[in-house]
């Protein structure tokens, strides 16, 4: 069995041969992950039902799926990301070819996470394999069949030259990360992103964290209150709540308060049923140790529960929850919940709903329920956030085209499509100049004179409207 | 956190002063900071007319205290009046400029592709402001590499803390004095001092960290803005390599290296740090560096009003010291007094001599030998990836090896330090050379935070109704269908229609032709 170091020096070693470097070589690689898959997509679905009870619904959607959507999309466009983009010039370089390069960094570190256990280590592999580098994979030890899964498989589609997996605990994941890497990606907790910040800080080693929080659901004005109910708790009770972007908690005035819960009661019984435990669409919190977490921060909760509040330790099932008449103080809004409870906090008007989010740490993701756009749009000027859906939770994170990350607490950096690619690339600016125009060149060699900085000054004040940028050295 | 000694700095220990002033002294950070985050908070930041008033006034200050700056620069570093626009200020004013005329732009919502499921929503992205940002600037370009940071800074609509580096102590104070003249005071503060009141500002919270300097000090940085959970821009340095093949007008290429490597004494960051050549062309490149510093700086430099200073003793000796165990070709005379070090070339450096060993960050240029490209890649790899990587050839082959198994911050072929001056270059390190890139667009995008935004209405609830539980194998097969369908690549579609536009147009022609040239005459 190879140790870490050996793994990362056979890694290193083969990133410097060049071997991953051609496109033709990344083409093979990106497809050689799509039939991973493919061919094994009930193997996945039964190892991420084991590991959280994953309804083959969410499972295809939100992790086979979506990753087979950024590989087809990445495959596709992989070429014309990796050609130079050329820039505009300014005057002394109007002859030379400026432009941008995208090089690979080197050997790249991702650790995943465990509520998308297949989604989390391979939507950001898919990046870094497509921008060249080297990775190594970490995925969660909690969701433990994916980790078994993925180490199994990995090594068998993939070049076992350029791509590892190493698994483990905490422990490991200590030890590995006082080796150099060249980017590192990680998705999980703060507490975790500090220790990985400061000691990527020891190499320079730059970084993605992609974070959690409070994500905040405003709901306010005018709106079709089914509609929004439904989409509410589809976001919201999609993987037991488990999920970065799930809404954490509604803000919304007593009397939406009053119409939103049998609207939310109505659409949690047509999802699941009268009884969500024996729904086949309904998962289950991923341990023991979660499951006593969520079930200690209800019991220590002020509010009132409308909903559920009830569960089943042995099936680590617990049912959709919503809780109301919580204070601020609450300890369901001291931590981010990450489960199946939905807190209503009332608020009296707008600009309090926003205060209230504006006083907190900047959220992955922030949500307005509002037929009135005039609401959305005040809310996205005044707040800030990862990311931002209105009339809907979760899905804007899987458009490629945007780009999916966080802002201060919630994380830095962001991918999904061309910005995973964009993440582990470097963008290198060249420069090639001819040997020509040495005369304009001699105007900025010494010895100086008042004539030949007048003739500079000249040249980058004869400014038309329009032209900007222009500069002669 | 460990005392840090800076570059060149002297260490002044807390005990030296006393504790009240010392806890005075932490009151004041966190009090500019506070104010700071107040002024960002109120909201006047955000307007795109307070912005542009703020790069307009800034614009006014180095327009109209141009004489006060030079005469700072030079008592900094015996810097030319004549360096002073063409190194710091130019550059300065052609960014603001360009941040001015070009916000409306950067600043509204950009939108991206959707897919079937998003066709009629509104899918973009809007770049917003951080917050506070810390800018730490450097003394070897004290102006610029304060300043440009914080026209991004404002451009993108934060407040930002602007900390100049005490090293170059008579900018700093006049940029102490000027700043609050022209700006915002609340909103964009000077704090001067050493290590004990950057440290001070380090423990504080800020929504981004700005630092320019060396990689040492930017692992500090780092490590202070991970308690904070703070992103970084780290531009930092390294040994530049500079490769001269011999397939080259090496003429023109010793002139260039010249300016590019003696300029500022050779205080910048993406000076071309050392050169690499066969041991054949070594002596001609020595004549011509020589003859042209000649032309530049006179027979004395010390006496060339054009000629530069090392910013302190302690760089001086540090310096000096480098030329251990060399061989001078040209120059290697100095004075102390002066902090003068005359232009200096070293001839056949070994790699393992200790003037290869740190950035030089001063007017001594090694020469390494080598005997083919092949060395010069792999020397060069073998190092920490640098700011700058510069090549002199005329062969295209040659270039295109070192572009494509080399890697650098950035790259000129056959010049040096110009890509500086292209705003629409990116311009940052990677690896051990630095982390984020800027200058002109790229600052405002470095400093804003580009937030994806999916606008949806609670309209056609019967489209969602398919991702919905419970399961059916009819409803997921929808659901993959609409919400998640497999998107062909533009370049595909692109080319699909192209194909049918050819045929068609083809068609189109065929038939035209029929009947212009059918008989007439049944």
């Amino acid at each position: 069995m190879e140790s870490q170091k050996q793994v990362i020096e056979r890694l290193r070693t083969a990133f410097r041969s060049g071997v991953t470097t051609p496109l033709q070589f990344r083409l093979k690689q990106l497809e050689a992950l799509l039939s991973l898959l493919e061919d094994n997509e009930p193997q996945i679905l039964e190892a991420m039902h084991k590991d959280l009870a994953k309804p083959k619904f969410e499972a295809v959607l939100s992790e086979v799926d979506l990753v087979v959507n950024d590989l087809c999309h990445t495959i596709s466009n992989l070429h014309s990301w990796m050609q130079p983009s050329y820039v505009g010039k300014n005057l002394a370089t109007k002859f030379d070819d400026c432009f941008v390069r995208r090089e690979p960094l080197g050997l790249v570190l991702i650790i995943g996470a465990w509520n998308y256990p297949l989604q989390l280590i391979v939507a950001p592999l898919i990046g870094a394999i497509a921008a060249g580098n080297c990775a190594i994979l970490k995925p969660s030890e909690i969701s433990k069949a994916t980790e078994q899964l993925l180490s199994a498989l990995i090594p068998k589609y993939l070049s076992q030259e350029c791509y590892a997996v190493i698994c483990g605990g905490a422990e490991e994941t200590k030890l590995l990360l006082e080796n150099r890497f060249d980017h590192i990606f990680y998705t999980g907790s703060q507490a975790v992103a500090r220790s990985i910040l400061q000691a990527a800080a020891v190499y320079l080693t730059p970084v993605t964290l992609e974070l959690g929080g409070k994500c905040p659901c405003l709901i306010y004005g005018r709106l079709d209150i089914k509609a929004g109910a439904k989409r509410l708790v589809w976001a919201k009770f999609f993987n037991v709540g488990q999920s970065c972007v799930a809404p954490d908690y509604v803000l919304c005035t007593t009397e939406m308060r009053d119409a939103l819960v049998p609207a939310i009661r109505e659409a949690l019984e047509e999802f699941y049923g009268p009884q969500a435990q024996q729904s086949p669409d309904y998962g289950r919190i991923i341990t023991d140790r979660h499951y006593d977490r969520l079930m200690e921060l209800l019991g220590k909760s002020e509010g009132k529960v409308v909903i559920g509040g009830d569960g089943a330790k042995e099936d680590r099932y617990m049912a959709p929850t919503v809780i109301v008449d919580l204070k601020e103080s609450d300890a369901l809004m001291q931590e981010e919940i990450f489960g199946p409870i939905l807190p209503i906090i009332t608020i009296e008007s707008l600009d309090q709903g926003i205060s209230f989010i504006n006083q907190r740490e900047k959220p992955l993701a922030l949500y307005v329920f509002s037929d009135e756009s005039q609401i959305v749009t005040t809310v996205l000027e005044r707040t800030s956030s990862g990311g931002f859906c209105s009339n809907d939770g979760i899905v804007h994170m899987t458009l490629p085209g945007l780009p999916f990350g966080g802002v201060g607490a919630s994380g830095m950096g962001s991918y999904h499509g061309r910005w995973t690619f964009e993440t582990f690339s470097h963008r290198r600016g060249c420069m090639l100049r001819g040997w020509g125009l040495e005369r304009i060149s001699m105007l900025r060699y010494p010895p100086y004179s008042e004539r030949r900085l007048g003739w500079l000054r000249w040249a980058t004040t004869a400014k038309k409207k329009g032209w900007a940028g222009c500069s002669v050295m | 956190m460990d005392p840090v000694r800076p570059r060149g700095g002297v260490w002044q220990p807390s005990t030296l002063i006393s504790f009240s002033q010392s806890q005075e002294r932490k009151k004041m950070e966190k009090q500019v900071v506070d104010v700071a985050r107040g002024a960002f908070n109120s909201g006047r930041s955000r307007p795109l007319q307070y912005r542009k008033q703020q790069l307009r006034a800034l614009l006014r200050l180095i327009r109209e205290r141009q004489a006060d700056i030079a005469a700072a620069l030079k008592q900094d570093l015996n810097r030319s009046e004549f360096d002073t626009p063409l190194l710091e200020l130019i550059g300065l004013e052609k960014d603001i400029k360009l941040a001015e005329s070009k916000l409306s732009d950067w600043t509204s919502p950009q939108p991206v592709e959707k897919n079937l499921l998003t066709i009629s929503d509104d899918v973009y992205i809007q770049a917003e402001p951080l917050g506070v940002v810390l800018i730490i600037g450097a003394w070897n370009y004290p102006w610029a590499l304060t300043l440009q940071p914080l026209v991004g800074a404002i451009a993108a609509g934060n407040a930002a803390v602007v900390k100049p580096s005490e090293l170059s102590k008579n900018s700093a104070s006049l940029l102490k004095e000027l700043l609050p003249q022209y700006l915002d005071k609340e909103m964009y503060p000077v704090v001067n001092g050493g290590v004990p009141e950057t440290q001070e500002l380090l423990r504080q919270r800020f929504d981004h960290i700005f630092y320019t300097g060396s990689s040492t000090v930017g692992k500090v940085v780092m490590e202070a803005a991970a308690r904070h959970l703070t992103p970084v821009t780290l531009e930092l340095g390294g040994k530049s390599p500079c490769y001269i093949d011999k397939d080259c007008d090496i003429a023109v290429a010793c002139r260039r290296i010249t300016w590019g490597k003696f300029t500022n004494c050779g205080q910048t960051c993406i000076a071309p740090d050392y050169i690499l050549c066969h041991p054949s062309i070594q002596n001609r490149v020595i004549e011509e560096i020589r003859l042209t510093l000649l032309e530049f700086y006179g027979e004395d430099p010390k006496t060339s009003p054009d000629y530069s200073r090392i910013i302190n003793q302690h760089h001086f000796e540090r310096v000096l010291a480098l030329m251990e165990g060399c061989t001078v070709a040209v120059g290697g005379e100095s004075d102390k007094t002066l902090c003068y070090i005359a232009p200096t070339i070293l001839k056949d450096v070994l790699p393992h001599a200790r003037v290869m060993q740190e950035e030089i960050f001063g007017p001594v240029l090694p020469i390494i030998t080598v005997s083919d490209v092949s060395e010069v890649i792999r020397f060069i790899n073998e190092r920490e990836k640098p700011l700058a990587l510069y090549v002199f050839s005329s062969d295209k082959r040659v270039i295109k090896r070192m572009l494509s198994e080399t890697t650098s911050g950035g790259v000129v072929v056959n010049d040096v330090i110009m890509h500086y001056t292209v705003s629409s270059l990116p311009f940052g390190g990677v690896g051990n050379s630095g982390m984020g890139k800027y200058h002109g667009k790229h600052t405002f995008d470095q400093l804003s935070h580009h937030r994806a935004c999916l606008i949806k209405s609670l309209a056609m609830e019967s489209l969602n109704k398919a991702r919905y539980p419970p399961l059916t194998p009819s409803r997921l097969h929808r659901a993959r269908c609409f919400m998640l369908s497999r998107l062909c690549s533009c370049a595909q579609a692109t080319c699909a229609w192209a194909v049918i536009a050819t045929i068609l147009a083809l068609g189109l022609l065929i038939a035209l032709l029929v009947v212009l040239l059918k008989d007439p005459v049944a």
